[in-house]
């Protein structure tokens, strides 16, 4: 998989790049208590070009997840090197560490359960400048509201709580709360899902808009390629803790190399000929 | 009433005047469901779209019996005849499960994460009385082999966090067929799987149906799920249903704004759609706040790209523009 995966970009040098990582958890049967190990990540290689939105697809359990966490160092790979902006961090000291987690940041799942509920959404937002001592007293406020405005939350929704927010409009809180130490990198672990057709529809465009604005870069997981699919510069597709698929959006829709992401678009494709002819009239 | 079907075929349940409240909201003028009609006929596929908030769930517990007690439920569900919102809870036994019975969305919640899955399947059988003990165990394996699970016996053995997500979901749909019932209502079963796994689970759902003909009530947020699915489908917003019809013809030629603009997010393909890079995607303006739902006008307005003077003044009247469809809106087609 390596060549073709790393042949993608070829001209300009990643942002990150995932070198042969491994990554395996040991575990136990519920009752007998025998070992087992998982292996969730087996010698993936996975470079993400700069201000690019790389979608990673794939069903729940095939390493999705875990890939995204060795990139942002929340998890040590077993093996193999996470290289973010020319430097290998896989093995980085936690002092180290401190000063490049700004730059990588994580949007996770369940808006709900990420964000904590005690705190008013300025609260949310601000924290990390906190914590990173970039700002203090009135400068925080006028931030929070700032990036609120940013993710088109209004601003007189400050002093509310995550739970008083919608779905779509918690996981904007997210995305302003990433957004705060102005990062370079967003994972967004299945940060769509759960969300209706046109929420979903309304948070890629405001993810569009960020990346114009910021050059961001994206690593955008989801378990629904007809979503991501349709904003993605390239696909990466995981299979039981392999990247077995890798490429630009044209390239994979056009000619996936690998049975999985054949039977995936072949699935997707099923349901949108359904649909269009259902709209052209063809069938009742 | 403006609107009825035009059918021979009695309904098997049939839903009048449908209105809940939940009263432990902080403000319980909102209804959750609001006038909702509908009928099923046995043997059909009835979609439900509708986004969160629309009130499709509390639809699929209402019709179960399954509201807290403190919800304000006006209205009739008969049900071969019988009201089921003014029978007694032992009446209702008879029928949840047996007669009417649901998928949830998540069968990794609604499973027990400590009973094996065959006992799981088996105790619906049990709660009913329907089989002996000792036959008990062959008829959860026929179930679980109609639902498209092979190594039954694998599965009977295993607890739900040793089976995939896919496994699960027929688990959950083998419980809800266990009692052979006239309808199911599956909500958002495939919510959480992938395009092939999501297939696959709408095949189990389309074989029960025609293998056992009961009738499906099918809830999701996605219109693509329905096409080639449903024979009906209702659209609801905000508590009440805004257009219903066979899904052919409302595919074709949606009348509500609001299922325009839905129809509109599903893109007819994915490899040659034709945007180019950073485009934005069609998308429906806002959501649904809390004044549409105070407002005196029309429940879509704020959202709406075909409104006028009257649409913020008024709700719209149920109106019934062709046979076997209706609409509630004043520009309807445009």
């Amino acid at each position: 998989m390596g060549t073709e995966a790393t042949a993608q970009q070829g001209l300009e040098s990643p942002l990150v790049r995932a070198a042969g990582v491994s990554k395996s958890y040991v575990q136990r049967a519920p009752f007998s208590q025998k070992r087992f190990v998982i292996d969730a990540l087996v010698n993936v290689e996975l470079e993400v070009a700069p201000a690019s939105l790389t979608a990673l697809v794939g069903e729940s359990g095939s390493g999705k997840s875990t890939l995204a966490r060795c990139l942002a160092i929340l998890e040590r790979p077993d093996h193999g090197e996470i290289w973010f902006e020319g430097k290998e961090i896989s093995r980085s000291s936690a002092r180290e560490l401190a000063s490049l987690r700004p730059r990588i940041q994580m949007v996770f799942q369940d808006s709900a359960g990420a964000l904590n509920p005690r705190f008013t959404a300025a609260q949310v937002i601000t924290e990390p400048l906190e914590i990173q001592r970039r700002e203090s007293g009135a400068g925080l406020q006028t931030r929070a509201c700032e990036l609120m405005e940013e993710v088109g939350l209004s601003p007189n929704w400050a002093n509310r709580h995550p739970l008083e927010f919608s779905g779509g409009q918690r996981q904007r809180l997210a995305i302003a709360r990433a957004l705060a130490l102005k990062p370079a990198f967003l994972i967004l672990d299945e940060s769509l899902s759960g969300l209706d057709l046109s929420t979903q529809a309304q948070i890629l465009n405001l993810l569009l808009d960020l990346q114009k604005a910021h050059s961001l870069t994206y690593l955008l997981i989801s378990h629904d390629l007809t979503l991501v699919g349709q904003v993605a510069d390239f696909i990466a597709v995981m299979h039981q803790g392999r990247l077995v698929e890798c490429g630009t959006r044209q390239h994979v829709l056009a000619s996936p190399s690998h049975a999985h992401t054949r039977e995936l678009l072949g699935s997707v494709r099923l349901v949108e000929s359904a649909f269009r002819a259902a709209q052209a009239g063809g069938r009742s | 009433m403006l609107y009825s079907q035009s059918s021979s075929t009695a309904a098997l349940l049939r839903i009048c005047g449908l209105t809940v409240r939940h009263a432990a909201l902080a403000d319980p003028c909102h209804p959750a469901l609001l006038g909702i009609e509908f009928e099923i006929k046995p043997g059909e596929i009835v979609g439900v779209l509708g986004e969160s908030g629309s009130g499709k769930s509390t639809l699929a517990l209402a019709i179960l019996g399954l509201l807290p007690v403190s919800a304000d439920i006006d209205g009739s569900i008969y049900f071969e005849d019988t009201d089921l919102l003014r029978v007694e809870e032992r009446e209702w036994e008879a029928v949840r499960g047996r007669r009417i019975a649901i998928v949830f969305q998540e069968p990794g919640l609604s499973l027990s994460p400590v009973m094996r899955v065959g006992d799981q399947v088996g105790e619906v059988l049990r709660a009913h009385r329907q089989g002996r003990g000792q036959h008990r165990k062959q008829q959860v394996e026929a179930i679980l082999q109609d639902v498209g699970l092979v190594q039954v016996d694998r599965i009977c053995k295993a607890y739900p966090h040793q089976l995939s997500g896919g496994e699960l979901q027929r688990v959950a749909i083998a419980q809800a067929l266990a009692c052979r019932p006239d309808v199911v209502i599956a909500d958002e079963p495939t919510r959480s799987l992938d395009a092939t796994r999501q297939a696959e689970l709408l095949d189990v759902l389309r074989d029960a149906n025609r293998k056992f003909g009961c009738a499906l009530i099918f809830i999701t947020h996605n219109p693509a799920l329905l096409a080639d699915f449903a024979d009906r489908v209702i659209v609801m917003y905000g508590g009440r249903i805004v257009e219903e019809g066979p899904v052919s013809r409302v595919f074709r030629r949606p009348l509500h704004p609001y299922t325009k603009g839905l129809l509109q997010l599903i893109p007819t393909s994915l490899q040659d759609s034709g945007r180019t890079r950073g485009q934005h995607l069609p998308a429906l303006p806002g959501s649904l706040s809390d004044s549409d739902r105070q407002s005196s006008g029309c429940i879509f307005a704020s959202r709406c790209s075909a409104r006028t003077d009257a649409c913020q003044r008024e709700s719209p009247a149920e109106l019934v523009p062709e046979e076997s469809r209706r609409v509630s809106c004043f520009n309807y087609g445009n």
